[in-house]
């Protein structure tokens, strides 16, 4: 899958902050193009008809469904994945978060979740428990009940909004 | 609630609650689940299915495909008959096709696999297979299975001419009858557990490979079994078992979903085989719905007789079970009906009986699955549904006809008219705790009051208060009565201690999110003092870790828990003796205290786990018979299952002109004996209560009457998100299990077992209906709210 198609059409976007340059398919979908030809499995595949929101990824700083997505569409495109969250060692706040409160279980929708509530807190940095709710609402979680995942992100909000010390791992 | 969390930022040498050790790698998408895996050469694959539920297959032509410039092999079940496997045998004596030779017996059906250079040309290829079918008319409503003249589904049985599977009763109906022959009053209810699905998030997947030098079979898979896979493709591939090696990797969810073998599973292996190179199939979403163990579908005619001074004198039931077509229910082999037969419940009734009978239709095969403790979520709903029925019929309060009835603590263990040992609770302090933390009168109160306004200007929601009380039964179970094809349902545990002091835990059991990588080193942290961290977690590789059966049925603490409690002390046991070599002392003379040895009365004459590592691989001089080193083997049989149980209060707002349900509020209780990380449970409890709302006012696989299936995406199968979701309320009371080794019971089963009942009690004590089947949506409550149809046309026919 990893061959690059001559008949294809050539691609180039940032991805995790790395310039890609691929001949793809333009039938290849922005997830299988991150999964396979960018090493980023981080990226999930729960439906694949644009449901579950596990392949949810930053798009120029919007999420998208990478599933539902071409590859040749995201030309251009400045992309985030879970890879791209943390700085090296160190966590992003939410993942921080996440870990701290036990925001996650099986961990299959927790990219696309953590993501999707980086959008969201960039959008809202002090979102109130329905706000958080709603904007989680496209991400579906089988694990949690979505519970602590609610405390996650409520507390990773004040940290990020200066209120709170991030914890140390 | 959040008590736990905020203590979750340190580690304790044992139990309590601790972040969680996998969760690095999770929160980083360095997770490693099937689809992420790529081997050398891999290949891959995917599956036509048939458009039909019920047809003969007149011919299939491949050739097309084969042509395919990116096609590498195309299996059908004539590729599969000569090698002996076009079908395979279930966990419940059954056989499944493989892939369909005569014909197809449910739509979604697996008929022919493509192997291929990359999946996008495997799909490709599927268009390019013509096959002609000839349709024959389907079974889709399980009550007209058994009708003279029923299509006949499996013609391929020998001498088979009708869709029985089997009939199978518990309980001792002469008593039964009898209680109900001198009972003051009798309630009546018909209900369906309508069929659902698991539905994890990562859909199954497997990459067979076969090494044509070493004769070695390696398949990745999403399992929650791997051990009894590995002895199930010796036994029916032929294969030596030596010579399979099965490895789970992580796995997105199972609930349940993940315990049988696929026919996907065995294509793999065949493509593999074939094609000369590993092939990997992963299945999309719709594949999952439609084709993958399915949960539920039990018609169940219910009754229960009283006293009329409100005191419960029997359960009587009689069961359709739909287990399509083919009986691939997972569960022990002698429990065609699994634990089904629990369903007295929480009450100490002197009678009860059941009848079970499971009939083929056109439709996947499955039953037991989705966090069901082997049909306990059905039984539980059964009997908490009853109840209900009963106090609404005679005017009684239900909390208050529960209380009456609950078993009392002294009653342990007590013996239920099925021949269940219950062995620990308190039942009326754990309903006691659940409907303080409700405010039960005042709610009543309060519900009183909206009624009132309601009825007297017709404004406002309708508001209900539903309860259930469940005891589960988890931990199966001892080998004497309970085995998955022949292999009792005992689970193996080893222990080495490193000579530094880290260990090595390798376990049969197999987590899909539940968190086993910390909680079983925090067993062995209680037990030997060396912290969780420095204690790695092996799951998931047979080469690997000893047999077992796995982790379903909430079974992974009631026995693998025990197993490794128990091998630590054996490990425990072992250092004592080098203790007391280093010390020059006998080992009598010396006393445990976490972590150490020392002397009686000698404190300072002292040796820690460390140091008695380092000792035991040393030169020491070690009695004779005493080989050094720190490591045990254990093989847990347990003597019983372990009964959690739980008092649930849900409190619903239902819009009276749309029908929609709010879950305002949920409290739950559960008592699951000691908890090994509470906020791991509390997790494990969430996620259930999730599933409850589901399964309540969402999820439901409708067919229509040709056997199309109508919930075949997320689009059409609902699954609660946080916007359905309640901010939960839990309680805890803490009742162990005196035959446990630590006194721990399962619990990853409870809610989704307990919530149900309490959902739909709410939503019908709203609305005043006697009783409605799930799921309770809009349009259900709607039509239920104007005394329509009762039971859900939809899920039925």
């Amino acid at each position: 899958m990893s061959t690059p198609t001559r008949t294809g059409t050539s691609v180039s976007m940032t991805v995790n902050g790395k310039q890609v340059d691929r001949h793809v398919d333009p039938r290849r979908t922005l997830s299988d193009f991150l999964r396979r030809d960018c090493g980023a499995t981080g990226v999930h595949l729960g439906c694949e008809h644009g449901v579950c929101g596990a392949c949810t990824v930053l798009l120029d700083g919007r999420t998208a469904r990478s599933c539902c997505t071409l590859a040749v569409q995201a030309q251009g495109a400045d992309i985030t994945t879970v890879e791209g969250m943390a700085d090296g060692a160190e966590l992003h706040p939410l993942q921080e978060a996440f870990w701290k409160h036990h925001g996650l279980q099986c961990g299959f929708c927790t990219p696309g979740i953590l993501l999707t509530v980086q959008e969201l807190l960039a959008d809202n940095p002090d979102p109130s428990d329905e706000e958080i709710r709603e904007g989680i609402s496209g991400n579906i979680c089988r694990c949690t009940g979505y519970q602590f995942i609610v405390d996650a992100v409520r507390d990773a909000a004040a940290v990020l909004r200066g209120e709170k010390a991030t914890e140390a791992e | 609630m959040t008590a736990s969390t905020d203590a979750a930022a340190t580690t304790p040498m044992g139990y309590g609650s601790m972040r969680r050790k996998e969760d690095a790698r999770f929160i980083r998408g360095k997770g490693r689940y099937l689809d992420d895996i790529t081997l050398p050469g891999m290949l891959h694959s995917a599956i036509l299915r048939s458009p039909y539920a019920h047809a003969r297959i007149v011919s299939i032509d491949t050739s097309a495909a084969e042509a395919h410039p990116k096609v590498r092999a195309v299996v059908t079940g004539e590729t599969l008959t000569g090698l002996g496997l076009a079908w395979m045998p279930t966990l419940s004596h059954d056989v499944q096709a493989v892939l369909a030779t005569d014909k197809v017996r449910f739509q979604g059906q697996e008929v022919a696999f493509v192997v291929a250079e990359d999946r996008y040309a495997a799909r490709d290829a599927l268009s390019l297979i013509e096959v002609e079918y000839e349709p024959l008319p389907a079974v889709v409503d399980a009550r007209t299975a058994l009708d003279p003249g029923a299509p006949v589904i499996r013609d391929d049985l020998d001498g088979r001419t009708d869709n029985h599977i089997f009939d199978w009763e518990a309980g001792d109906a002469a008593a039964t009858d009898e209680v109900f022959a001198r009972a003051d009053v009798v309630s009546t209810c018909d209900m369906l557990y309508p069929r659902s699905h698991p539905a994890p998030m990562e859909t199954c997947g497997s990459i067979a490979s076969m090494d044509p030098v070493s004769g070695k079979l390696t398949v990745y898979t999403t399992t929650q079994a791997p051990h009894a896979h590995r002895t199930v493709y010796a036994l029916v591939a032929g294969l030596p078992e030596h010579k399979i090696q099965i490895i789970s990797p992580d796995i997105g969810g199972g609930f349940g979903n993940k315990v049988g073998i696929y026919p996907g599973y065995v294509c793999a292996v065949v493509g593999s085989i074939v094609a000369g190179a590993p092939v990997k199939w992963v299945e999309d979403r719709s594949e999952n719905l439609m084709s993958t163990s399915f949960a539920r579908d039990y018609h169940m005619h219910g009754e229960i007789a009283a006293t009329a001074d409100g005191r419960i004198l029997g359960v009587r039931v009689k069961v359709l079970a739909d287990h399509g077509a083919f009986n691939g229910t997972a569960q022990p082999s002698k429990m065609p009906a699994g634990l089904f037969h629990v369903f007295s419940g929480s009450y100490d009734m002197p009678a009860a009986h059941c009848s079970v009978t499971g009939v083929y239709t056109n439709k996947a095969p499955g039953g037991v699955a989705y966090a069901c403790s082997f049909r306990i979520t059905e039984a539980v709903y059964l009997v908490e549904r009853l109840v209900d029925v009963l106090a609404k019929d005679q005017g009684w309060d239900p909390a208050e006809l529960r209380m009456n009835n609950l078993l009392r603590s002294e009653q342990f263990p007590y013996t239920t008219p099925l021949g269940w040992e219950y062995d620990s609770g308190d039942y009326p302090r754990t309903l006691t705790l659940a409907l303080e933390k409700a405010g039960y009168p005042q709610l009543r109160r309060e519900q009183a009051e909206r009624r009132a306004a309601y009825e007297r200007d017709g404004t406002g929601t309708l508001m209900g208060i539903g309860l259930s009380f469940f005891t589960e039964a988890v931990g199966a179970g001892p080998r004497r009565t309970m085995d998955i094809l022949g292999l009792g349902m005992a689970d193996g545990a080893e222990l080495r201690v490193h000579p530094t002091g880290k260990a090595v835990l390798r376990l049969s059991c197999m987590t899909q999110g539940q968190g086993h990588q910390t909680t079983f080193a925090q067993i062995v942290a209680e037990e030997l003092g060396i912290s969780p961290d420095d204690i790695e977690v092996v799951q998931g590789d047979t080469d690997q870790t000893p047999f077992g059966l796995g982790t379903y049925g909430s079974r992974s603490t009631p026995v693998s828990g025990a197993a490794t409690a128990m091998v630590a002390r054996k490990v425990r046991e072992r250092a004592k003796i080098v203790a007391a070599a280093m010390l020059e002392v006998s080992a009598d003379d010396l006393e445990w205290e976490k972590g150490a040895f020392h002397v009686k009365g000698d404190p300072a004459a002292v040796r820690t786990m460390n140091e008695i590592a380092m000792a035991a691989h040393s030169d020491l001089e070690l009695p004779e018979g005493v080989e050094g080193h720190l490591d045990a083997t254990c093989v847990y049989n347990p003597p019983n299952l372990t009964y959690p149980c739980g008092a649930y209060v849900c409190v619903v707002d239902v819009d009276p002109g749309t029908g929609q349900v709010a879950v305002r509020r949920f409290v739950a209780v559960d008592d699951c004996g000691v908890r090994i990380n509470p906020m791991i449970v509390e997790g494990q409890v969430h996620g259930g209560l999730a599933d409850g709302i589901g399964m309540a006012l969402m999820e439901v696989m409708a067919f229509d009457p040709d056997g199309n299936h109508l919930g075949a995406s997320f689009m059409d199968y609902l699954l609660p998100t946080s916007m359905e979701c309640p901010s939960w309320e839990l309680g805890e009371t803490v009742t162990p299990s005196p035959h446990h080794p630590i006194g721990a019971k399962g619990v990853g089963e409870s809610a989704t077992v307990g919530s149900p009942p309490a959902v739909v009690n709410a939503v019908l004590d709203a609305i005043g209906v006697r009783h409605a089947d799930m799921p309770l949506t809009p349009a259900a409550v709607w039509r239920a709210l104007r005394g329509d149809p009762l039971r859900t046309d939809l899920a039925i026919s």
